[in-house]
């Protein structure tokens, strides 16, 4: 059978100085108004993420998971609080460069795959690099890398609508980690697969982080988001506990 | 152990003799777990022998009424606050935790779901770490037998948010049960 560390509430995650702090949230606020109604997505949270580190947000619906990974990739901005991305205060940076950096350094993967119907699977991974300016050549080339990397190499050349539903998702994954993606955002990224395709797609995430990415994975299955290093849980738009694997390895 | 752990949760509410225990028990645990007054009366009495609980005088039916001491209460708080491991637990004892929580007087159940939840995402990313085969590399039969432990730790996360969600709209809707 299996130990379990009987404490109910865990100690502090360990930090490790030496790897690169990627996203830093400081008491980030987000209050939407909706008619007259004021709803706080999110109330003062604090996140590190760290370079090699999964961290999987876990919550019912409502609890603000989503708000929190699209504040940490800069696509929505917080009420009040600081989001500091590779030391860059998002807040700050005018929206072009904010573009820029949401381009170049930050990853999306979303249960809406978004592939475009026209193009191939490797031309749709190919995409995001033409758009910061690489030559198609050396796209075409990384994007064929990244798709050997995940196992589908062989279906480079076919449409989104000859590839299988899993086979999609991890194409749009892989055009997610193309380039130099130190942060990956992925939001419920296993949508309805089947658990072993579900568990390819985490092995994908787990080994990018292990490759030296950030990767923030908003999750409502406890199964995948068993493969984190560290598991935080919202509870209307607050951390309420988190659990950190390793703590209990030793035992 | 838990039959003694919900007895004493009882008597926790205030004194009760052995039948009272067994029926009130088997209520609480919606009957999954059918007990006989033996058990009772031997859990009873060893937990006098260890001070957890004191005997009552007799009533004119002959039966002894129990109370709960003051390490009988530690006790029984100690195990609401502590998640139960996989290696003591007979399999049902978590819900029987739970059920007791929501009848007896000042248990946070939140706070006993949480503990729960965090103790249990910590096993299953245990389990997945042990799946990838990082410090050894596993055989069929291993990886089976650790898929089953994980989806035992990933059905008792959907199980604690289930309770959870469901507390949550009951205390919305019967707001006179909570205390």
């Amino acid at each position: 059978m299996i130990d379990r560390d009987p404490s109910p509430v865990p100690p502090p995650a360990e930090e490790d100085p030496d790897r690169d702090l990627v996203v830093e949230l400081a008491d980030v606020s987000r209050v939407h108004v909706e008619g007259a109604q004021v709803v706080h997505a999110l109330k003062e949270v604090s996140l590190e993420i760290r370079a090699g580190e999964l961290i999987a947000v876990m919550g019912p619906s409502g609890s603000g998971k989503s708000t929190l990974l699209n504040i940490a990739g800069g696509l929505d901005r917080p009420t009040s609080g600081e989001v500091m991305v590779e030391g860059e205060l998002l807040d700050l940076l005018p929206p072009s460069r904010l573009a820029a950096l949401r381009r170049r350094r930050v990853g999306y993967v979303f249960q809406d795959l978004n592939l475009i119907p026209s193009l191939t699977a490797v031309e749709n991974v190919m995409l995001p690099r033409e758009l910061d300016g690489v030559r198609t050549g050396k796209a075409r080339q990384e994007a064929l890398a990244v798709l050997g990397e995940i196992g589908l190499a062989d279906l480079a050349g076919r449409f989104p609508d000859e590839l299988s539903g899993g086979q999609r998702q991890r194409v749009a994954i892989a055009r997610a980690l193309v380039g130099e993606r130190r942060l990956i955002l992925a939001d419920e990224p296993t949508g309805a697969l089947d658990t072993a395709t579900g568990d390819d797609i985490l092995r994908l995430l787990r080994a990018r982080a292990d490759a030296g990415a950030a990767v923030l994975l908003v999750t409502h299955e406890p199964r995948y988001a068993g493969w984190a290093d560290r598991v935080v849980f919202l509870r209307d738009g607050q951390i309420v506990d988190s659990a950190t694997a390793g703590l209990v390895s030793a035992r | 152990m838990s039959i003694r752990h919900g007895l004493l949760a009882l008597l926790s509410q205030g004194s009760r003799h052995g039948y009272q225990l067994r029926a009130e028990f088997e209520a609480s645990t919606g009957a999954t777990w059918p007990l006989n007054i033996g058990q009772v009366y031997t859990t009873l009495s060893r937990m006098e022998r260890d001070g957890l609980v004191a005997p009552g005088e007799q009533d004119e039916q002959g039966r002894i009424a129990y109370s709960i001491t003051q390490d009988g209460r530690a006790e029984v708080d100690r195990w609401f606050a502590t998640p139960i491991t996989q290696t003591e637990r007979p399999r049902d004892e978590l819900a029987i935790k739970l059920a007791m929580a929501v009848t007896a007087p000042g248990v946070d159940v939140g706070r006993v779901v949480q503990a729960q939840r965090t103790a249990t995402m910590r096993t299953l990313q245990e389990l997945t770490r042990n799946k990838r085969g990082l410090d050894r590399p596993l055989d069929t039969a291993q990886t089976l037998i650790l898929d089953s432990k994980i989806f035992q730790a990933e059905a008792e996360l959907r199980w604690l948010d289930h309770c959870e969600a469901f507390l949550s709209r009951r205390s919305l809707q019967h707001p006179q049960e909570q205390q």
